[in-house]
């Protein structure tokens, strides 16, 4: 019995040698330098920077813009996960690979390649003038970053939300229908119900990177939209106020933490076990 | 007896090249315990989900009630569907489950709870109303799968394989349950199994399936003590099944001995199969019968002993609350009552409709 104990403490050792050094040591870096200031004492002005109008406007066009994302990326994926997960056996394996095989490619190869395309000179702009029709400026655009971050995150809010939808047994969905729903009601009391875990943890993996990415609004937005992540980026790479930067990370993070301590309490049944 | 209920015509089904019913015709009269028994992948489920809407009908058509429901969808069939793995909706109580189909007809919620509280009497879970069907075991789970279809009050229950998964004493007790229940409501069920211990007790009457054909329709008394081909007599029970030679009416040669049966209208001379129960089967001492073997196998069951028999060449299994240990010599006599004579297959094709061996 010890011995076994002994053994499984020996195994994990190395998985507690990565929390450490990965993510124990960082994140208590990042709250050491979060609060204090240049000469090392104790301080919450890097904590409340965000209160400061600069600061909070980067705050909330990231938010509108990863919660515009993540509507979007859902009215795009629920139809398709419902089509895929009612499709018959082997034929929607290939579909979801379809959609899975851009995650392969680089991210940033595929956020350049967005920029080709959507540039003031770039590929549909040369499409439409020589069609005749004038020329769209999405580049550099609000427009463009939302259109970057559905392109990027689509996949994350399709597989969940496939995944539920496929395991919900086929028998509940005929039983409601021989109880007498109908296929409206049968998608809105049952189908949907079911579903809630998979679209709690869609909207987490679409919207937390979203809301913290700073290589799309850098490619697709020029330097003329700063999200937050451009923000704190910034402090770290430009100004290189890394006490900033991580007081601006740790709000960042707690705000997330609250969205998603939120949705746990909404899904008051206890139904996103998935996450 | 009275009206059909139910009228399956001439129906046919195949999934790809998978015929899985061919023609089969059927009807189920009104307050019948119908149950459809048959090896997996006989047809059994096919036919029931045909009837509920779940699957449509490639040829024929399904009368219910005097109308043509071929095309209507399971949420406009006046019957209901008790399903094998419950298929409760996990995401809401038993309150909630039992209320759904009533709900949906608009029902005030006065009637809904007093049918609730009545449902949940019936199936013996007062109480219950605000569980969440993951805390319930899978004899209460089945239970409530069975109130919610019935709190709508169907003509015709269909129930697949309700019992499948549940443990043998709760299956005995559920089988109690399931007759009382009928008898208390005077709903049709129509029941499908592969069980046929579950088919005998609690039907009124049998339809032997297998391989997508009927092999016998009848009451459990008459498909166990009578069964019409060797499919049906070797599913329903244990039986020795022989090959024998009707010498003329009743009287049959067995293994070279001749044996007094009942049956006529069989020809004389003509080869058939023999069905013969191993509770039918009397070992006596070897001077006293025609028939001589050697007790090869003995084995204790509980409410009888098990043993098999060498005996002109044909291992007899033989049911006896009288031990006869290995080696014993002995004699076989059969009651002539016990004796069934059925028709061999004439050709390769009748023996793959009729025999799945």
């Amino acid at each position: 019995m010890n011995k076994k104990k002994l053994s499984n403490h020996l195994l994990s050792t190395p998985f507690y040698l990565w929390i450490g050094a990965f993510i124990v040591i960082p994140l208590f870096m990042i709250f050491y330098y979060g609060f204090t200031d240049k000469t090392g004492a104790f301080t919450l002005e890097n904590i409340t920077a965000m209160a400061e109008p600069w600061h909070f406007k980067a705050l909330m066009i990231s938010v509108v813009l990863s919660v515009i994302s993540t509507i979007i990326c859902f009215l795009l994926a629920y139809p398709l996960a419902y089509i895929l997960s009612q499709m018959k056996v082997n034929s929607h394996q290939y579909v979801v690979f379809m959609f899975i095989l851009p995650m392969w490619m680089n991210f940033l190869l595929r956020t350049l390649a967005w920029q080709t395309l959507i540039e003031k000179t770039g590929v549909i702009n040369g499409f439409l003038t020589a069609l005749g029709l004038p020329a769209l400026r999405i580049i550099n655009t609000n427009y463009a970053i939302v259109l970057g971050m559905v392109y990027n995150y689509l996949p994350f809010m399709i597989l969940p939300l496939y995944n539920t939808l496929a395991k919900i047994d086929p028998s509940v969905v005929n039983a409601a229908r021989d109880l007498g729903a109908n296929s409206f009601i049968t998608f809105k009391r049952i189908i949907f119900p079911l579903s809630i875990p998979g679209i709690i943890s869609g909207i987490t993996m679409v919207f937390v990177p979203s809301l913290t990415t700073f290589v799309i609004s850098n490619i697709l937005g020029g330097s003329k939209i700063l999200l937050i992540g451009n923000v704190i980026e910034q402090e770290f790479t430009v100004a290189c106020n890394w006490h900033l930067g991580s007081g601006l990370s740790i709000v960042l993070m707690m705000f997330i933490v609250v969205n998603m301590v939120l949705s746990m309490i909404f899904d008051k049944d206890g139904e996103a076990n998935a996450l | 007896m009275s009206n059909k209920l139910v009228d399956l015509q001439h129906i046919s089904k195949s999934y790809g090249d998978n015929l899985i019913l061919d023609d089969l015709s059927l009807y189920i009269r009104e307050n019948e315990f119908l149950t459809l028994l048959g090896p997996s992948g006989c047809g059994k489920t096919t036919t029931l989900r045909i009837l509920g809407g779940f699957e449509q009908p490639d040829k024929g058509n399904v009368i219910f009630n005097g109308q043509d429901i071929t095309s209507l969808p399971p949420n406009k069939r006046q019957l209901n569907t008790v399903f094998q793995q419950y298929a409760l909706f996990t995401h809401m109580t038993i309150k909630e489950n039992i209320a759904f189909g009533l709900t949906i007809k608009g029902k005030s919620r006065d009637y809904i709870n007093d049918k609730i509280k009545y449902a949940l009497k019936l199936v013996n879970l007062q109480g219950y109303e605000n569980r969440m069907p993951d805390s319930l075991s899978g004899g209460q789970k089945q239970r409530i799968a069975i109130a919610r279809a019935i709190v709508n009050e169907p003509k015709l229950l269909l129930l697949d394989e309700p019992l499948g998964a549940l443990d043998l004493k709760l299956r005995q007790d559920m089988q109690y349950e399931l007759i009382r229940l009928k008898n208390e409501l005077g709903i049709t069920f129509l029941y499908v199994t592969h069980d046929q211990e579950e088919a005998l007790t609690m039907s009124d009457t049998i339809v032997v399936m297998n391989q997508g054909y009927i092999q016998q329709i009848g009451t459990p008394e008459k498909i166990y003590n009578e069964p019409e081909n060797a499919f049906v007599a070797d599913f329903i029970g244990e039986s020795n099944i022989i090959g024998g030679i009707m010498l003329q009416d009743k009287l049959v040669s067995i293994l070279g001995t001749k044996f007094a049966c009942i049956d006529t209208g069989f020809g004389t001379n003509k080869p058939v199969d023999v069905v013969i129960r191993p509770e039918d089967v009397e070992l006596v001492s070897p001077d006293k019968a025609a028939l001589k073997g050697v007790v090869t196998h003995l084995i204790f069951k509980g409410v009888h002993y098990e043993m098999e028999v060498m005996a002109g060449g044909f291992e007899w299994l033989v049911h006896s609350t009288r031990m006869q240990p290995v080696g014993t010599e002995v004699g076989i006599l059969v009651d002539p009552e016990n004796i069934q004579i059925m028709n061999k297959p004439q050709s390769e094709d009748e023996e793959a409709v009729g025999v799945n061996e």
